[in-house]
């Protein structure tokens, strides 16, 4: 009994809410952008990769204008981070969209490498970074880190545990949900959101109602990845302060790919999901267990991807279920 | 406005019934050599050398001494069994991409054999024992979304992934309990002093010298060859091939789709189960969460770019390994990161991917449809 309380105590309070929201936010963003590229008929399993590479960028972004500036301003940093960190998810959503869209490679292989050729980037890059620009030491960006952590002013800490709870994160996290949000309402409320949608349902009959297959394929590709970069950019900024650790990032990339399955390709969903799986994610270290046992408790994220993939494939609801046509290439000529 | 006006594209896509072989091989030897360029570009980009040099410091970094050749030999074994073992269920179009969990539960069963029978049991017995708890664990790993796969058509690629992981923690779970120090987290080398369950080749160092894998090499190069003939010759390998072809198709001939599936996906995961046993007994004699290292990812491309042949599947795990060790020697000359060979490999891994498109469609230019090869 005192066994259970411990844990409850340890998970009904407020740190334990911040640091899953916190573990959750990455996966928020590489799932939504793994949702609108899989709307599109695209399995992208090179977003661990993009998220990668995305913070690479963002990194590299910041470092670049902060080492040649005296009294490096915050806000500058962030638009340099941002700018970067878009452009190398970019830059791994067009080789995949490249490859699988005009030039009809396989999509699981495709996005593997991409996975291999990503990860390898953003430890490479991180790791040298230090030899190839001819500075001293770790690659860190002191003052964007500080302004990508500060909190909502005043509302933060004047409003006892809601002020806690809901205002003491930096601005990405709010924009995580914003996206996921509004991704939920282009794809459920607009046209093109329709069109998209029917592009993975369905890639010839949407041709044959004259939708342009490959422009819906490569946005939906390319801006799924910027968004999934801007989780990893989450991880460097925020999380770590504006620092790279080799393999830091680990296999929160997966884990995001995995939450696209809980979420049931709905983004709203995959919101709360995502805190979800951020709490399983830490839960281990709130359990009075060996350390050897905490390693099995950190199967749980899986585990319970798993049970829900099971479920719904033994279920077979319509609403449930992927897009029809997720893995396959579309040749128009082909029937 | 120029609505009824009849357009022709500048450029229009055709499926190529076949294709010359000569010309096959020459277009894949073209993306090799244009990632190489590429490369090359990178490597003098961030190094400011010459990258011809570079290129034979990789060769030397590869091949250079009998102890990186061999080293370079057992990573190129150790990644074509992978891609062998995930072939058979690849050709049935069953995506297993959880060769890495797989080889890491047969890691996990062979090490345990080897610690509690390493001392009681005789070499032969043991090594029996190792081998088939090898087997059983990638089987049972593989089996597991087979069976889903089969009866509920459960998503293969997503589950067996998940597998991964589930078996990264087990892993884990393992090297805290079996922990060599306490708190190291790691079990470092088993049986160290009696060497009980390591594969020896000290009987072969006249011919292959004293440093070598050469059992790995031909236990591998045999299960190449059996695993060419079960695919070709045998009813199983024509099963499968039809399955992957057409599940209907499959179904009208009277072949059981269902056993089918769970029995490819289980030999498969036996033999990914297998590799464990040869890593943990055949070159590390430890176990580790980074035993499989992400091989079970890049054999899956190994064995597609070989269009699922064994014996193209030893040049390109070669290639690919050869170029990744090689990468990680000038790494380490240049103080760079190590991750570096991850970088050149995915490269060449997307021009090759990109040089299919070339060989399975032509271009058609223009309106009076000028082919270009």
């Amino acid at each position: 009994m005192s066994f259970l309380w411990s844990v409850f105590k340890g998970i009904f309070s407020v740190t334990f809410v911040q640091k899953a929201i916190t573990q959750g936010v990455p996966m928020l963003f590489g799932a939504t952008g793994e949702i609108i590229t899989e709307k599109s008929g695209n399995l992208n399993l090179g977003i661990p990769g993009i998220m990668y590479m995305g913070a690479i960028g963002g990194l590299a972004g910041a470092f670049l204008y902060e080492n040649g500036n005296e009294a490096p301003n915050g806000f500058l940093g962030i638009l340099c981070a941002i700018f970067f960190c878009l452009l190398f998810s970019l830059l791994g959503a067009m080789i995949y969209s490249v490859l699988t869209i005009t030039l009809r490679a396989n999509q699981n292989v495709t996005g593997l490498a991409l996975t291999t050729f990503g990860v390898g980037f953003g430890n490479f890059l991180g790791g040298s970074f230090s030899k190839i620009t001819g500075t001293a030491g770790q690659i860190t960006v002191y003052n964007t880190g500080q302004a990508f952590r500060a909190k909502i002013p005043y509302l933060s800490d004047h409003l006892g545990i809601v002020g806690s709870l809901f205002f003491s994160y930096g601005f990405l996290t709010y924009l995580s949900i914003i996206i996921a949000l509004l991704a939920t309402w282009f794809l459920l409320r607009t046209r093109a959101g329709l069109n998209l949608r029917a592009v993975g349902e369905n890639a010839a009959a949407a041709d044959a109602a004259s939708i342009n297959v490959t422009k819906y394929k490569y946005l939906a590709t390319c801006i799924g990845g910027m968004i999934s970069g801007l989780g990893g950019l989450y991880f460097v900024m925020e999380y770590l302060g504006g620092t790279w650790q080799n393999n830091g990032f680990g296999d929160r990339g997966w884990l995001a790919v995995a939450l696209v399955i809980f979420a049931l390709w709905k983004p709203a969903r995959a919101i709360w999901g995502s805190f979800l799986f951020g709490g399983l994610y830490i839960l281990f270290a709130y359990v009075p267990l060996s350390q050897s046992m905490q390693e099995i408790f950190k199967m749980l994220p899986y585990a319970v991807t798993i049970l829900v993939l099971v479920i719904s494939s033994l279920q077979r609801k319509k609403e449930n279920q992927p897009p029809a046509s997720l893995g396959l290439p579309y040749f128009r000529e082909e029937r | 406005m120029e609505a009824n006006k009849h357009k022709e594209p500048f450029v229009r896509i055709v499926k190529r019934d076949r294709i010359p072989l000569w010309i096959a091989l020459l277009i894949r030897l073209a993306a090799i050599l244009l990632s190489l360029v590429v490369c090359a570009l990178l490597i003098y980009l961030i190094t400011h050398s010459n990258p011809i040099q570079v290129y034979r410091s990789m060769v030397d970094g590869a091949v250079g001494t009998g102890r990186r050749t061999w080293n370079t030999l057992r990573d190129t074994m150790i990644l074509l069994a992978i891609a062998l073992a995930i072939t058979p269920a690849f050709k049935m179009r069953f995506w297993n991409i959880g060769a890495e969990g797989q080889i890491l539960v047969g890691g996990i069963a062979t090490a345990a054999v080897m610690r509690c029978c390493g001392d009681s049991l005789p070499t032969a017995l043991l090594f029996l024992a190792m081998i088939a708890a090898s087997l059983a664990a990638g089987l049972i790993w593989g089996l597991i979304p087979a069976v889903f796969k089969a009866h509920w058509n459960t998503n293969e690629t997503l589950f067996t992934l998940m597998m991964n992981y589930i078996a990264i923690q087990l892993t884990a779970f393992f090297s805290i309990v079996w922990e060599a120090k306490k708190g190291s987290g790691t079990i470092g080398t088993i049986n160290q002093k009696t060497q009980a369950g390591w594969i020896s080749t000290s009987f072969l160092s006249d011919i292959f010298g004293n440093f070598n894998y050469s059992i790995n090499l031909i236990i591998v190069l045999s299960i190449t060859v059996a695993m060419f003939i079960y695919l070709k010759y045998t009813k199983h390998g024509y099963e499968i091939a039809v399955v992957g072809n057409s599940e209907n198709t499959a179904r009208y001939a009277g072949i059981n789709v269902k056993r089918a599936i769970m029995r490819t996906v289980a030999l498969s995961g036996a033999i990914c189960g297998f590799t464990g046993f040869l890593l943990v007994s055949g070159s590390s004699h430890t176990i580790s969460t980074s035993t499989a290292g992400g091989r079970g990812f890049t054999a899956i491309i190994v064995s597609w770019l070989a269009k699922f042949n064994p014996f193209v599947m030893i040049l390109i795990s070669f290639f690919l390994v050869f170029m990744g060790n090689g990468a990680t020697q000038i790494a380490s000359e240049f103080q760079l990161n190590e991750s570096a060979s991850e970088v050149i490999i995915g490269i060449i891994l997307f021009f090759i991917l990109g040089s299919e498109f070339f060989i399975n469609f032509r271009l058609i230019f223009g309106k009076h449809g000028k082919e270009a090869r």
